[in-house]
């Protein structure tokens, strides 16, 4: 351990910027990047798929309002959900008191609950899409079968519609990689945020942000092949008979 | 009747900065994907491999990186070549970028690459034997290219343009944090002078909707327009 320290100071003592220091300011950014990416997206995801199917509903108390929200936090700019969420939770009458202040004062909480409000308005919409072109046939067959609503939903509409929602799903997922930076305007030390601190502290702006944009395009490509992979093996019925 | 503690001026003049940032930036980014989108169809492998590498790596990056980029490199750039202009040719100028004119770059830039993608498709669905016909008639390509290619390519972009559009629209916002004076701003201001977020960022929210809504209107007449001559497919 002590040998690689000394090859990588070695190796870093010819500039006057990326030295451990600052390159450890980029990896603790990166940490709290991928939290926050993952988390929204895996809360986001959980939430969604009730609200798809809710989405669908025939009667209009239940989808109207599921309309209204995505149309909301699909229309605005995530920015101006941040902001509303951060400013705004100071403000709920008599929060300060409660335990929730403890984990609604530091800015990742706000944020994540931005985050994951803006990705599952997405993801619902997603959803809502794959769910409504399930072939009509697989519903009359599992009907035919005598499967209920709960099996059917379970065994057939959902597993297809997942499937057929995975390359739009993976745009989302880069979707939220790239907004994630936005988290560094509410002071979080994300990516983006260490690379700001980085420029001010040295007054470097290609070399700060080139070597974050990077960062950011090799997780792109990583996230990319990873939607391929799965791509390939979960729709691997689906491709066109190769003659 | 809301109380806007006299932001209600500063407040519509922010809004107008987004509109014009929107509109100049869309303008800027049409232009850079149909140049994308040639190059990207070029026999040229060197523009082929430039228009590759644009859009690759301008859509694997946050816009805000680039912004931040573009923005505080921007003008070290500029004055590292008009340095050199001094130093090598006795030129002496300066240049100040204007706020404004870097936020429309930056998102022309950036939604260039978008773009290009979009006009590609848009291009390879004109069918080849209507080109060929028209070179046939002895049209320039120019002509060919205004005649019947930009006509029909644009039925297809429509489209993937006004989804373009609607995302320009939200990264506008990102211009509140490199110090552009747009909507988002003046309501970020208000909020902390007067303690009422909840009013001024919904205010800004539902403007937001509403700009969003009448594009989305004008698109679909554009839509109708581009589609006169084919049947719709039910």
């Amino acid at each position: 351990m002590e040998s690689l320290t000394n090859w990588l100071d070695n190796l870093l003592a010819d500039n006057s910027i990326f030295t451990l220091q600052t390159l450890s300011y980029y990896g603790d950014g990166l940490v709290t990047t991928v939290q926050l990416v993952f988390l929204s997206l895996i809360i986001g995801l959980v939430l969604a798929i009730p609200l798809a199917l809710a989405r669908g509903s025939k009667r209009a108390w239940i989808r109207l309002p599921i309309f209204f929200y995505c149309y909301v936090f699909r229309g605005t700019p995530l920015l101006v959900q941040l902001y509303l969420i951060y400013y705004g939770v100071v403000f709920v009458e008599g929060i300060q008191d409660t335990w929730l202040w403890v984990i609604l004062e530091k800015p990742f909480v706000p944020a994540l609950i931005a985050f994951t409000l803006n990705t599952c308005a997405y993801t619902t919409e997603i959803f809502r899409g794959a769910i409504k072109s399930t072939p009509r046939g697989e519903i009359e067959a599992a009907r035919a079968y005598g499967m209920s609503w709960a099996l059917m939903l379970r065994r057939i509409v959902l597993p297809s519609a997942f499937r057929r929602a995975l390359p739009a799903y993976g745009n989302e997922v880069i979707f939220m990689l790239h907004a994630s930076a936005i988290a560094s305007v509410v002071t979080i030390m994300d990516l983006t945020g260490a690379a700001r601190f980085v420029y001010a502290r040295f007054y470097a702006p290609f070399d700060a942000f080139l070597f974050v944009a990077a960062i950011y395009l090799c997780l792109t490509f990583g996230i990319i092949y990873l939607f391929r992979y799965l791509e390939k093996r979960l729709l691997a019925h689906l491709k066109p008979a190769s003659g | 009747m809301i109380d806007l503690h006299g932001y209600g001026p500063r407040l519509l003049e922010g809004a107008l900065v987004t509109i014009e940032l929107a509109v100049l930036s869309l303008i800027l980014a049409v232009l850079l994907g149909l140049a994308t989108a040639s190059a990207k169809m070029s026999r040229n492998w060197v523009l082929h491999r430039l228009g590759t590498v644009y859009t690759t790596v301008i859509r694997g990056v946050p816009d805000l990186v680039l912004m931040m980029l573009l923005f505080f490199g921007g003008q070290i750039g500029i004055n590292m070549f008009t340095d050199w202009l001094y130093y090598q040719f006795d030129i002496d100028i300066f240049i100040n970028v204007n706020e404004f004119v870097a936020g429309v770059c930056t998102i022309g830039l950036i939604f260039g690459a978008y773009m290009g993608e979009t006009f590609r498709g848009a291009f390879l669905a004109v069918e080849s034997g209507q080109i060929e016909a028209g070179r046939a008639y002895g049209m320039s390509h120019a002509l060919v290219f205004r005649r019947i290619r930009f006509p029909q390519m644009m039925r297809h972009a429509l489209p993937g343009l006004s989804n373009n559009w609607m995302v320009l629209l939200k990264t506008t916002a990102l211009v509140s944090v490199i110090g552009l004076s747009d909507m988002v701003r003046v309501a970020a201001e208000a909020s902390k002078a007067t303690r009422e977020p909840f009013t001024f960022m919904i205010i800004v929210a539902a403007i937001y909707l509403l700009i969003a809504s009448v594009s989305e209107w004008g698109f679909a007449r554009l839509q109708k327009r581009y589609d006169v001559g084919f049947e719709e497919v039910n």
